[in-house]
């Protein structure tokens, strides 16, 4: 690793002044699990190294008086799997912080970091659309912007934060009624890999319509995307495999995947419309009061709610 | 240690000695000019500190620091240990060729294999993938800290038991991560002490005398 200063601010305001002063030479340390690698290894240089984990509303998760949550940019994704108002509000974001790594990293990794390294594989990303979260991104005047999850990243590692910007917290608006939610992920091993492709999904019905759905996708693209057509497509249906897979091939529609060692094109493509029928299936059986574990297969039986 | 409600460790002698870091013309022998310094940001970051924190205390000294050597207290295995390291050293390098405290191994060097598991306040991490610096004021137990004196941990105990290493190389990365979910569930069953080390690569591939150490395990916490 070359040589570099570090700052461990204990506000937010401490913090962009410096990010702002240091002209796009500092880097934000969050969980460190891809900065410290990627410095290491010559893939990114720093001069200042800032520490966000001392801001106390970085690292805090709680509800707003609107019924929102408020998740702090540099809170560890072990952190937010093991909240119950995450867990019962965000199905779909409490699955993917499970899956992101193993113990060791998820008590660093931080859903910031996983947002700002900007990967279009990140697996909270589809998660976060599919929750309608936005990010609160602080500037160096002591203002802030919001950015809706699916317009953050502009490009592979890329995103729209600016120099002496920096991502602050998330905000999840209050569930709708009768809502649920879920992230599924394809790697060809059973865990510890990077996306072939991911898909988060919310769903609210009530009185047996469907009156709010969201699906997010990740890997397909050069940035995650909200299926926004096929989300709306939804809207007024009667749940049913068939609606969900006709979301799946609508959402097949927007990808533009490229072929690597992980997958060809035309596969991932065709994951596209498989794991949004699954992950749709899963919200909706969630919703009926199923405890279903994505990871275990036993889920995919026939179930009597649909 | 006037500041141990905000959980330093770090002696106030220590502090000004890393305060010192931030005004220093770079005297210590390393070359290369302060960049906060050369960027006018040192004032600034020293200012914020007495402004926002008393002067002296740890806290105001994390305001900025390096790149050249800082002093650093950490708490390693329930004992206080200083050394003085450059920013960019990681926990790891820290306590292995800065400390002569090996119980954690480098091997991937890159937040992969587990090698270098370490508990941080009872949560385990890889230690390759953190700062020291970020380690001020934490409580660090490595394999060896698990010891009671001179008696084995009983996660020690059953991996000896049931010769579940080869070479061993990765065994104090397991042992410290099957650790930290008996210490939070006593009761774990063997899924649990299963999963408890699915960030750990053992490369001589002993997993079927692991999982005799987790049935183990399992019988005993019942």
């Amino acid at each position: 690793m070359t040589e570099f200063e570090y700052a461990a601010p204990t506000s937010v305001a401490e913090a962009a002044r410096l990010l702002s002063q240091a002209k796009g030479r500092a880097k934000i340390l969050a969980g460190g699990t891809d900065l410290l690698v990627q410095l290491r290894e010559g893939l990114r240089h720093a001069d200042l190294v800032v520490d966000v984990k001392r801001i106390p509303s970085m690292t805090e998760i709680r509800q707003e008086s609107s019924g929102s949550w408020r998740i702090g940019a540099a809170t560890p994704c072990q952190q937010i799997e093991n909240h119950p108002g995450i867990r019962s509000s965000y199905p779909a974001l409490a699955d993917a912080v499970r899956i992101i790594g193993g113990w060791q990293i998820k008590n660093r990794a931080t859903l910031g970091g996983n947002l700002c390294t900007s990967s279009p594989a990140g697996d909270s990303l589809p998660a976060l659309i599919a929750s309608h979260a936005e990010g609160i991104i602080a500037g160096e005047d002591g203002s802030t912007r919001r950015v809706p999850m699916e317009s953050f990243c502009t490009g592979p590692g890329k995103n729209v934060l600016q120099d002496g910007e920096l991502l602050e917290a998330f905000v999840l608006p209050a569930p709708p009624a009768g809502s649920s939610g879920a992230y599924l992920r394809f790697i060809p091993r059973h865990e510890m890999d990077i996306a072939v492709v991911g898909c988060g999904a919310m769903l609210a019905v009530t009185n047996g319509k469907i009156t709010a759905a969201r699906i997010g996708l990740g890997a397909v693209a050069p940035t995650p995307l909200f299926a926004e057509q096929a989300s709306q497509g939804l809207l007024g249906q009667v749940p049913s495999r068939d609606i969900f897979a006709q979301a799946g091939e609508q959402s097949r529609a927007i990808a533009r995947p490229i072929s690597d060692m992980r997958s060809p094109a035309d596969y991932r493509t065709h994951l596209v419309g498989v794991l949004v029928k699954r992950s749709l299936e899963i919200a909706f059986r969630r919703i009926q009061g199923e405890s279903i574990d994505p990871l275990h297969h036993s889920w995919t039986a026939e179930s009597s709610s649909l | 240690m006037s500041d141990q409600s905000q959980g330093s460790t770090v002696p106030d002698e220590e502090a000004e000695k890393i305060s010192g870091a931030l005004s220093t013309d770079d005297s210590n022998g390393f070359g290369r000019r302060s960049f906060l310094k050369g960027s006018g940001l040192a004032a600034m970051a020293a200012g914020v500190g007495t402004a926002a924190i008393p002067a002296g205390t740890a806290q105001a000294a994390l305001v900025a620091m390096g790149p050249g050597p800082v002093e650093i207290a950490l708490d390693v295995d329930g004992k206080q240990v200083k050394t003085s390291v450059e920013p960019r050293v990681t926990l790891l390098d820290a306590l292995r060729d800065y400390l002569q405290i090996t119980a954690a191994k480098r091997v991937c060097d890159r937040g992969t294999c587990g090698a270098c598991t370490v508990l941080i306040d009872g949560k385990i991490i890889y230690a390759c993938s953190m700062l020291a610096v970020e380690a001020v004021g934490k409580k660090i137990t490595t394999a060896r800290g698990l010891m009671n004196g001179d008696e084995l941990h009983p996660v020690q105990a059953a991996f000896w038991e049931k010769d579940a290493s080869q070479c061993g190389f990765c065994t104090p990365g397991f042992v410290v991560a099957c650790s930290a979910v008996l210490a939070k569930n006593p009761k774990s069953t063997f899924e649990d002490l299963k999963k408890s080390v699915d960030g750990n690569i053992c490369r001589c591939g002993t997993y079927e005398q692991m999982f005799q150490v987790f049935e183990l395990l399992t019988q005993r916490g019942k």
